[in-house]
């Protein structure tokens, strides 16, 4: 009895911190559900990070000249520091590095669902930079504000770094839109296929979001679902106006009296299926990521035996 | 036939041995930056690694892609004692009660200056 009361006691301490927007740091006391949320959202975020490397780096070695593909590579290497900061924060909660990769490959943990989807074409990495980072962007924007420090700093990080791929994204779509009937193409084929993708890399919508209200309770979320989708089909549009693209939504109609687009339809059954592993490329996807830890074996190997080695020479020279 | 079972037990330990190196995880390092002449080391996070040359490496790539700073250290997390936060209470109230401490506590009379 004594023990649910403290317990209670200490619930409402932690909302109070919370409500006034004072930081949780990882030894403070927090609620059981709390710490799961976060490592559930956290590692999620990380292997969406480290997912996301593949459809890009898949054309590293296609770019059409050296800027670009000296910029991918830049974007592709902070995609990997990302997924480090992130795992870093789960560890802070006393999660494992190792088991949540561990948790990726065998299907357990989730991935951004946008990364299952191929990238065909050169304007894919435009699509990808613009509107797949983007939407991250605007996701994780307010994440910088998030009521668990570790994760909120690492997001501050991330955010910075974020910028210059969104916009290196535009710039591609950007030459190709005002190169040759072919290179417009290619760019609007691009738009075509990742904009309703992205346009779902919100989540599900509201009323069928399960963890919404507790997380802005807890301030892990900020914005609905719904409202950070929103943000971007308003940001976006004048975009692609701007370099004559068009959006492949015939629904799409500026609305006066909400001072912002109405959008057609998402497809969420095509969500969940993806969602549920029968994307284009999730198959691909994991077994990469797998064969990469195995391969990578003999790496980690030699290393502990390296290590190893010199602590007993340093220990041998001590004595 | 000794030998032949010898040769098997040490196969199978070195295999033995293999596995376990291939699987030990990397320890865990907290990574300090300092990001110019003139201040102290700023704790950024943290990152795996098999040594503190490593360590350090990788604190570079991941930390310092963008001139963020000019001096690395890294620390392994277990060496790392923290005070515990349950006892924030009593451990920094009584600062609370010694305002005297502070230059405002004190009366200067007006007209009076570089104090
Ligand atoms: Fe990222
Ligand atoms: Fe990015």
């Amino acid at each position: 009895m004594k023990k649910e009361q403290d317990i209670s006691e200490l619930e409402r301490k932690f909302q109070e911190k919370i409500d006034q927007d004072i930081k949780i740091e990882p030894k403070d006391w927090m609620p059981d559900n709390y710490r799961k949320t976060l490592i559930r959202q956290i590692s999620q975020h990380a292997h969406s990070e480290v997912v996301g490397m593949l459809p890009e780096g898949n054309w590293i070695t296609r770019a059409p000249n050296l800027r670009r593909k000296a910029v991918l590579l830049a974007k592709v290497q902070d995609e990997a520091g990302h997924g480090l900061y992130l795992y870093s924060a789960t560890e802070t909660l006393g999660a494992d590095r190792e088991d949540c990769i561990d948790d990726l490959h065998s299907g357990k943990a989730k991935y951004s669902s946008i990364f299952n989807y191929p990238t065909l074409t050169w304007a894919d990495m435009g699509a990808v930079g613009w509107l797949v980072d983007g939407a991250a962007i605007m996701n994780q924007v307010p994440l910088c504000r998030c009521s668990y420090g570790p994760y909120a700093r690492a997001m501050v990080k991330v955010c910075k770094e974020e910028s210059f791929h969104q916009r290196q994204g535009y710039e591609i779509m950007m030459a190709l839109a005002a190169g040759s009937v072919e290179q417009k193409e290619m760019a609007q084929d691009a738009l075509n296929r990742f904009w309703w993708p992205s346009l779902m890399m919100f989540g599900p919508p509201d009323e069928d979001s399960k963890h919404t209200k507790q997380s802005m309770d807890w301030r892990i979320k900020r914005h609905s679902n719904d409202e950070l989708r929103q943000m971007m089909v308003d940001i976006t549009v004048p975009q692609a106006e701007a370099i004559g693209l068009t959006i492949p939504d015939a629904d799409l109609k500026w609305n006066e009296e909400k001072g912002g687009y109405d959008y057609g339809e998402i497809d969420w059954d095509e969500f969940w299926n993806v969602v549920k592993g029968n994307g284009p490329c999730n198959k691909d996807r994991i077994d990469t990521r797998r064969k990469a830890k195995e391969n990578g074996a003999w790496v980690r190997e030699a290393a502990n035996a390296h290590a190893e080695k010199r602590k007993a020479r340093k220990l041998r020279r001590a004595s | 036939m000794h030998t032949r079972k010898k040769e098997k037990r040490e196969n199978l330990e070195e295999h033995h041995k293999k596995y376990i190196m291939a699987n030990k995880e990397w320890p865990l390092w907290e990574v300090f930056i300092r990001s110019k002449q003139g201040l102290s080391h700023k704790h950024v996070g943290s990152l795996r690694a098999s040594d503190e040359v490593m360590a350090i490496e990788n604190a570079r790539d991941v930390y310092t892609r963008r001139s963020e700073g000019i001096s690395i250290w890294v620390i392994e997390s277990s060496n790392v004692f923290a005070s515990s936060p349950d006892n924030a209470d009593s451990l920094y109230d009584p600062a609370n009660s010694k305002v005297y401490r502070h230059p405002t506590f004190y009366d200067v009379p007006d007209g009076i200056e570089h104090m």
